[in-house]
């Protein structure tokens, strides 16, 4: 099990990481998410032991790492944007870490293939690293991850550089891939479908610090305060209700009178609705701009520049403590 | 992309001026050389060359040379691959201008090196006590410290644009700091290390100021005897023959070279140099640091000291006297003119060869920019590898009769020199012309400008900076040039270097002074040509 305690990194004066607590329980699935910039990776990085800056603890199992080089931790770390070695071919790069243990020839060559075979890559041992697609990389980082066979696998952005339609379909294989192996992992996104669709537990991170932690669900439905709810897309405003609460754009209704007025500013088509932001009446230039959803079969879709009025059910509004 | 707006006989120029220029003052006296070499008298006459083969102390000689060659690029590569690194990887106050200072030894005239080793090794110097003088160990020295800043610039700045994640994937996958470097970090600069390796043997090979200065009876390379042969025993023959010998050795050289970097070709991914590098952080580090940072300043900074120190040491305590006398012609002296005439020789020379070296040179780049011709760009290169003695050697021998009579010519020196500093020309420009973003003219011409106005607006004040930066490095060259310039130049007109070189074969403390006084000021003109360079680099340049 690894047990993160007060763990901060400092770049000159900016604190990327700070003071970060979090448990990652054998074989649990657990993703960091948060905005570019809100230190993510850096975590990742310093549990794997590569920020020399890092103060706080890091430990599995009950013994403190704080001094163990990162080749001895015993980590797999798939980075952003592969780092993969650009000299040495793909069976190269997937055996590295098991020449590292000094593996003899035959079980390398063996687990090599199991995990090329693993990642759907089966046969493509002697190929070049330049030679490959960005999908087949991303699938050779996996693999080369993945063949240390390490106690804790981390990855940072996945999937960042795929296409849409690879990574819907990557995010179920992983996942898949993960339960089967039984994989303690730990894994960082920006994006939400991702981080929902492979994750036990969910950590959000903001400005180097954890907004909340809870399965997918519990995040979705009750975002612990006010920049979980918008990173997640709510409306957080008082206009509602006269004190800060936050609602989903689907629950936001367009209505003939009373309710709040406003004027719509933008029109975005959005497959099965559209979505509308709404700049509130106010006294000032910056005042509100609420989302609100309509659906297609709506009988009309307000136009850039009409005005109506909106209305929230009050069991739909979610206030902070 | 460049020059294909242009009128056709513009580009037709183009390419007909450096073609010419090199045809007439390099290919022809080369193949001068050759012919004499070869068939003397009009009959093919192989005996000169079977004397270079057959005979020992010839055979010895070539062996030296590849000896100290290969000596000198290990030790370069050896004393230098941890100074690179440190340079791109290690972040420290002051950083910037230890790799500006590291650079200083490789801009200075061979014949500075040569002067500031003999103030440190020889009779009266501070290491004199070591015996190295005339021998070997001086030589390394030297060379290393000559060529200490190649290893470092070209291997360091591959290493600083590294990207780190691969070594960082490799800990991360069970291998040890060294097994890293071996595994991961030695194979990616491998093409940097092959080539800097490639370009020291060639330059040690090639070495002639400070082997003449430097070495001994025992230390005669192929260079020093082309001259020894032609200056002091008139044997031409015989020294063609070595010279073809040199030459063929040369080809096979660069044939190797351009060879196993084409087999070397890995594509890496690279990053910004400033995020690799990060502040030493363990004892270990920064002892580490510390100790290059101190071999650095004992191998730049001891040898320039000693060179100042002693100009101002006068058998009358310190003083200027060494500077006075290079005013005066001394009794019994074999220089014809007051040394200080020497400074305006060499001035208006390295002036008249800038010229030529940045119109020849330009041309050229303009030529290589707008398309890939490899036999240009192997024309252009040639004199650089070829050693400029073959450069002197050859206008000594074929430009002294129709159709190209210059026996006595003021410009042959300049043109000399020139040919010499036209491959740096065309290093410096050529990817400077080549990144003009050709986005840039589309954006000019979408704007409303004309052909010859996106050339003004556009093309112009990128050329002009270039051509600046490449006219102050083909002054410095010039300047220093050594190897060609001694073969040609009057005895009355002497430059610099060949003032230094002379008052350094006469005994006598006043003409060691001298020499040391001319070394001084050659060094301090040099430095000022580099530093209009880094001004006119700085910012700028490589950034459109």
């Amino acid at each position: 099990m690894l047990a993160v305690a007060g763990l901060t990194v400092t770049y000159g004066g900016t604190t990327a990481v700070d003071g970060i607590d979090l448990d990652v329980g054998d074989g649990e699935i657990v993703c960091i998410l948060g905005p570019s910039g809100s230190g993510k990776s850096t975590l990742l990085r310093a549990v794997a032991g590569l920020e020399p800056d890092a103060r706080g603890g890091v430990s599995w199992d009950g013994d403190d790492l704080a001094r163990v080089p990162p080749h001895r931790r015993g980590f797999g770390l798939m980075f952003q944007d592969h780092a993969l070695f650009p000299h040495r071919d793909v069976q190269g790069n997937v055996a590295f870490g098991l020449r590292m243990q000094r593996l003899p020839g035959v079980e390398i060559e063996a687990r090599t293939g199991d995990a090329l075979a693993l990642v759907g890559l089966a046969g493509f041992e002697r190929r070049r690293i330049s030679e490959l697609s960005g999908g087949e990389q991303q699938r050779v980082a996996l693999a080369r991850a993945l063949a240390a066979a390490p106690r804790l696998l981390m990855l940072d952005e996945p999937l960042g550089a795929l296409d849409r339609a690879l990574r819907e379909r990557l995010v179920t294989e992983l996942r898949a891939l993960f339960v089967h192996l039984g994989l303690t992992t730990l894994f960082v996104t920006h994006d939400h479908d991702e981080a929902f669709a492979l994750a036990d537990r969910l950590v959000v991170m903001h400005d180097g610090r954890i907004e909340q932690v809870g399965t997918p669900a519990e995040v979705w439905q009750r975002p612990a305060n006010a920049f979980v709810a918008r990173f997640l897309g709510w409306n957080v405003t008082h206009a509602f209700s006269g004190a800060d609460a936050a609602v989903r754009p689907e629950a936001v209704r367009v209505v003939d009178h009373s309710g709040v007025s406003g004027t719509v500013i933008a029109r975005t088509f959005r497959r099965d609705h559209f979505l509308l932001a709404v700049r509130l009446d106010g006294d000032d230039d910056d005042s509100e701009v609420v989302h609100a959803e309509v659906s297609l079969d709506a009988d009309r879709v307000p136009d850039v520049g009409e005005r109506l009025a909106l209305d929230v059910r009050p069991g739909d509004l979610l206030h902070f403590d | 992309m460049t020059t294909a707006r242009l009128p056709r006989p513009v580009r037709i120029a183009l390419v007909v001026v450096p073609v010419g220029f090199l045809a007439v003052f390099f290919a022809y006296p080369v193949l001068a050389i050759v012919g004499r070499g070869l068939v003397p008298q009009w009959s093919v006459d192989l005996d000169p060359l079977g004397d270079v083969v057959t005979d020992a102390a010839l055979r010895h000689i070539a062996w030296f040379t590849i000896w100290q060659a290969t000596l000198s690029t290990v030790l370069t590569l050896a004393v230098g691959l941890p100074g690179a690194y440190v340079l791109a990887r290690c972040d420290f106050p002051g950083r910037r201008v230890v790799r500006a200072l590291v650079t200083v030894p490789f801009v200075l005239p061979t014949v500075v090196v040569g002067s500031a080793f003999v103030a440190l090794l020889g009779d009266g110097g501070p290491l004199g006590w070591l015996g190295l003088d005339q021998t070997l160990g001086a030589i390394l020295v030297a060379h290393v410290f000559f060529n200490y800043a190649v290893v470092v610039r070209t291997v360091g700045s591959l290493w600083s644009h590294l990207d780190p994640r691969p070594e960082e994937a490799a800990r991360m996958l069970g291998a040890s700091r060294l097994r890293t470097f071996r595994e991961v970090t030695l194979p990616a600069l491998r093409p940097a290390i092959a080539a800097a390796g490639a370009v020291v043997f060639l330059f040690t090979f090639t070495s002639f100021g400070v082997i003449l200065i430097l070495g001994g009876p025992g230390t005669a390379t192929l260079e020093t005897e082309i001259y020894r042969q032609t200056a002091q025993l008139l044997n031409l023959p015989l020294a063609a023959a070595l010279t073809v010998v040199q030459l063929v050795a040369i080809v096979l050289l660069l044939v190797l070279t351009s060879w196993i970097e084409g087999r070397q070709r890995v594509s890496l991914s690279l990053r910004a140099a400033g995020e690799t590098a990060r502040q030493p952080r363990t004892a270990g580090a920064r002892l580490f640091v510390a100790l290059n940072l101190a071999l650095m300043a004992l191998l730049v900074g001891v040898p320039l000291g000693v060179l100042v120190t002693r100009s101002f040491d006068t058998p009358s305590g310190f003083g200027l006297d060494f500077y006075r006398a290079l005013g005066e012609v001394h009794a019994g002296s074999t220089l014809f003119v007051e040394p200080v005439h020497a400074i305006a020789n060499s001035l208006e020379f390295a002036a008249a060869a800038t010229l030529i070296a940045v119109v020849v040179g330009g041309c050229a780049a303009f030529t290589l920019a707008s398309a890939h011709r490899r036999g240009l760009d192997a024309l252009v290169s040639l004199p650089l590898g070829v050693s400029a003695v073959t450069v002197g050697f050859g206008f000594l021998i074929s430009l002294d009769h129709p159709p190209f009579d210059l026996r006595g010519s003021w410009w042959l020196v300049p043109i000399a020199q020139a040919l010499v500093a036209v491959p740096f020309v065309v290093r410096v420009m050529t990817p400077v012309l080549r990144a003009i973003d050709p986005r840039l003219r589309d954006a000019a011409a979408t704007l409303g400008a004309s052909p010859g106005r996106v050339w003004r607006e556009v093309d112009l004040p990128i050329v002009a900076r270039a051509a600046l930066v490449a006219a102050g490095f083909a002054f410095a060259i010039s300047l220093g040039e050594f190897g060609a310039t001694v073969f040609i130049v009057r005895p009355d007109r002497p430059t610099l270097p060949v003032l230094v070189f002379r008052l350094l074969g006469q005994p006598g403390p006043s003409n060691f002074g001298g020499a040391m006084a001319a070394s001084v000021i050659l060094m301090a003109i040099t430095a000022l040509a580099i530093l209009g360079i880094e001004r006119f680099r700085a910012g700028t340049l490589g950034t459109f």
